[in-house]
């Protein structure tokens, strides 16, 4: 360790200071230090914090109930958020629309009615809710104050429920599964690639095979197959956790990998062997030596898993097989636009994907920063 | 190689285990909705053909056993053997899986080893920007988005595999030709993702091999540079490349079953759907187990080809036999 610390300090002149603060240092400071010279990183970092900050209180952000119809508005596109009425400034409003139906594609049109105008509000008073199912509220984030008013920044879907407040109740399971997955993979890894590394031997041969096989198998047919044998009986929550544990069945293989080559890796290393001859057990030498040493690295490895599973819970519930109704996630946000015909009118159904999009691209700069970040005394 | 065989074919009769009932309550149910009473000898025959009163452990072997003479049951919707429907349809899951792979190693090599000889240029950047997109949009989305797109600004649909006028037509040149035109959309939907992890592979290890000192040994001797890039460097960067395989075929197959379904395609995506909404547990069942299969076999390849890329591969098993 030392010669890398020797090499890491590229200019012996600098101030004192600073290289008498980066050997104090401790490890996670360091790693710290270096994750936030990593831009898109802290990019990524900073749009997920406010994302999830939304998904935690998505009832407060989103300005209506995820199943509140509006019978009168079905496909309304997204209204524009407008500051200037009849030419002068006043406060963000939005046009209302009327509708008509076309007599020749039967469609209903919209036309953006400028004598209706609904004002945007701040911490308005709307449909009451209860938060996490527990807290009595009727304040939403904005909203609309007028009387009749409406605000549908998104457009609204096929039975005229906002697009918006969908999607925003929708990214707290969107968002939960990676985490709640990926931390099942966590102790499942952990536990068998330990063993399988530690023990060696016959549990190591068998464990090994057992990863094997579930690499080769492609993903996503297996777990489609594996989530149509959930019971059509069993209730949201029951389902939600099903698929979690579906997905990290076998998205814990990876992790296992890594656990049982640092193991390996590191069980010859000379300070485990000095610890070893210094009389200290087994199992204080895993907890107290070996795990801090690769810690840095499950914590990269977890990070890039992340966005693999909120993908697998996207194409399941696109298909169909995923969370069902009335809960959403973005993924069964999309079903309706697997019809070309609805997609092409009413463009806007795509939203949910971009979001999608958006938030596997923040996991990959994060996961990229914390590898590059993870073994800070390597330049 | 035969352990993995076999837990592949443990997991696939899980997957058809794995719904409450068995075949013949499903069938008999199924037959009643459309009126029909089911005769007690057929019941029989079936019951005696999957040994469906016996312990799963009898029933998994007997399963196991007409799985390797391919007898893999009947489809319950179409009551068709289920080797005669996988027959139409394994063909171009295969096909695609095969040429979206050479697409994405096509794609990836060239561009891979210009990433990392123009490091920092323009080039460079919105290789590495579009790569970062690529791998972050899944390809069944990617699929709508071109789908949007396709229909949008041109007009056309681009699902499916053939013209209309051409599905039910006998196989010819003009057919053939037709399937030619509909394959470029499914490769490269299925095979966006996998090329953009390929380039920041190939990217890495060449400016990894780039830095050594042969590399600026051979410059300073005067080597010329077109030569001295795919000498050495490439041929070494091409490697662990191609040992990606491995994980690259499942996600390809995995991908192409979802990209199917979005675009209709002919293949066994749509087929595994329908078999699961049905709870035809054989058909799908079966279609896990030649997807797996196609994993596995596509591996060994790998394994051989790698083999005749990496000298050193081959110098080893030598070493080792002798």
């Amino acid at each position: 360790m030392s010669a890398d610390v020797a090499i890491a300090v590229k200019d012996p002149s600098g101030p004192d200071q600073l290289q008498e603060q980066y050997f104090i240092a401790s490890q996670w400071q360091l790693v710290w230090r270096k994750f936030r010279r990593h831009h898109l990183a802290v990019l990524g970092m900073s749009v997920l914090a406010v994302l999830y900050l939304v998904a935690v209180f998505a009832e407060f952000f989103a300005p209506y109930d995820k199943l509140l119809r509006n019978t009168d508005l079905r496909f309304a596109p997204p209204q524009r958020i407008r500051v200037f009425h009849e030419g002068r400034l006043t406060a963000p409003f939005v046009y209302g629309y009327t509708t008509e139906r076309n007599l020749e594609t039967f469609r209903e049109e919209f036309t953006v009615d400028q004598s209706q105008r609904f004002r945007i509000g701040l911490f308005v008073r709307g449909g009451e809710y209860r938060l996490w199912g527990l807290f009595k509220s009727d304040l939403h984030f904005f909203g609309t104050r007028d009387e009749g008013g409406y605000v549908y920044l998104f457009g609204t879907e096929r039975l005229g429920r906002d697009v918006l407040s969908r999607i925003v109740i929708a990214s707290r399971i969107s968002l939960s599964v990676g985490l709640v997955g990926v931390f099942i993979a966590f102790i499942l890894g952990c536990l068998l690639g330990g063993l399988s590394g530690y023990l060696g031997g016959w549990v190591d041969n068998v464990i090994q095979r057992v990863v094997e096989i579930l690499i080769s198998v492609p993903t996503i047919p297996l777990w489609l197959a594996l989530s149509a044998a959930l019971p059509a009986t069993w209730s949201i929550v029951a389902v939600y956790f099903g698929i979690t544990v579906i997905l990290s069945l076998i998205g814990w293989t990876g992790l296992a990998r890594v656990v049982r080559g640092k193991l390996l890796e590191l069980r010859e290393a000379d300070f485990v062997l000095a610890a070893r001859i210094a009389g200290k057990q087994e199992l204080p030498i895993i907890r107290q030596h070996l795990l801090p040493s690769f810690a840095s690295y499950l914590v990269v490895d977890i990070s890039l898993r992340i966005p693999g599973m909120i993908l697998g819970e996207t194409a399941l519930s696109f298909l169909g097989f995923g969370i069902r109704p009335p809960a959403v996630s973005l993924g069964s946000l999309l079903i309706d636009s697997q019809n070309v015909a609805t997609l092409t009118t009413h463009p806007w159904m795509l939203l949910p994907a971009l979001l999608v999009i958006v938030i596997v691209l923040c996991f990959n700069f994060v996961g990229d920063g914390l590898r590059d970040s993870a073994d800070p005394y390597h330049q | 190689m035969l352990v993995t065989l076999l837990g592949i074919s443990i997991l696939a009769f899980i997957v058809i285990q794995a719904p409450p009932g068995d075949y013949l309550d499903i069938y008999i149910q199924q037959l009643r909705e459309r009126g029909i009473e089911t005769d007690r000898e057929e019941l029989a025959g079936l019951e005696a053909r999957y040994g469906l009163n016996q312990p799963v452990l009898v029933q998994y072997f007997k399963w196991m056993g007409n799985l390797i003479t391919l007898d893999l049951g009947k489809s319950l919707a179409t009551q068709q053997e289920v080797i005669d429907i996988l027959g139409e349809r394994v063909p171009l899951t295969a096909m695609i899986t095969l040429l979206t792979t050479v697409f994405t190693f096509a794609v990836a090599i060239p561009i891979g080893i210009f990433a990392a000889t123009h490091q920092y240029s323009l080039t460079d950047y919105s290789v590495s920007t579009l790569g970062f997109i690529g791998l972050a949009t899944p390809n069944f989305l990617l699929a709508l988005i071109l789908m949007f797109l396709a229909s949008r600004w041109l007009g056309v649909s681009i699902g499916g595999l053939y013209s209309p006028e051409m599905v039910t037509a006998p196989f010819s040149l003009a057919k053939l030709w037709d399937l030619i035109k509909h394959l470029p959309v499914p490769i490269i939907v299925v095979g966006t993702a996998g090329t953009a992890a390929l380039i920041r592979i190939m990217r890495a290890t060449m400016l990894d091999e780039l830095r050594k000192q042969y590399v600026i040994t051979a410059r300073s001797k005067g080597v010329e540079e077109q030569r001295l890039l795919f000498k050495y460097p490439v041929r070494i960067a091409v490697n662990p490349l191609v040992s990606t395989i491995g994980w690259l075929l499942p996600e390809i197959i995995s991908g192409e079953t979802v990209t199917a379904i979005v675009l209709s395609l002919p293949t066994v995506g749509p087929l595994l759907l329908t078999a699961l909404l049905q709870q035809d547990m054989y058909l799908a069942g079966s279609i896990i187990v030649v997807l797996s299969l196609l994993t596995v076999v596509g591996t060994l390849l790998s394994d051989l080809l790698l083999a005749v890329v990496d000298p050193r591969i081959r110098m080893e098993r030598k070493a080792a036999a002798a």
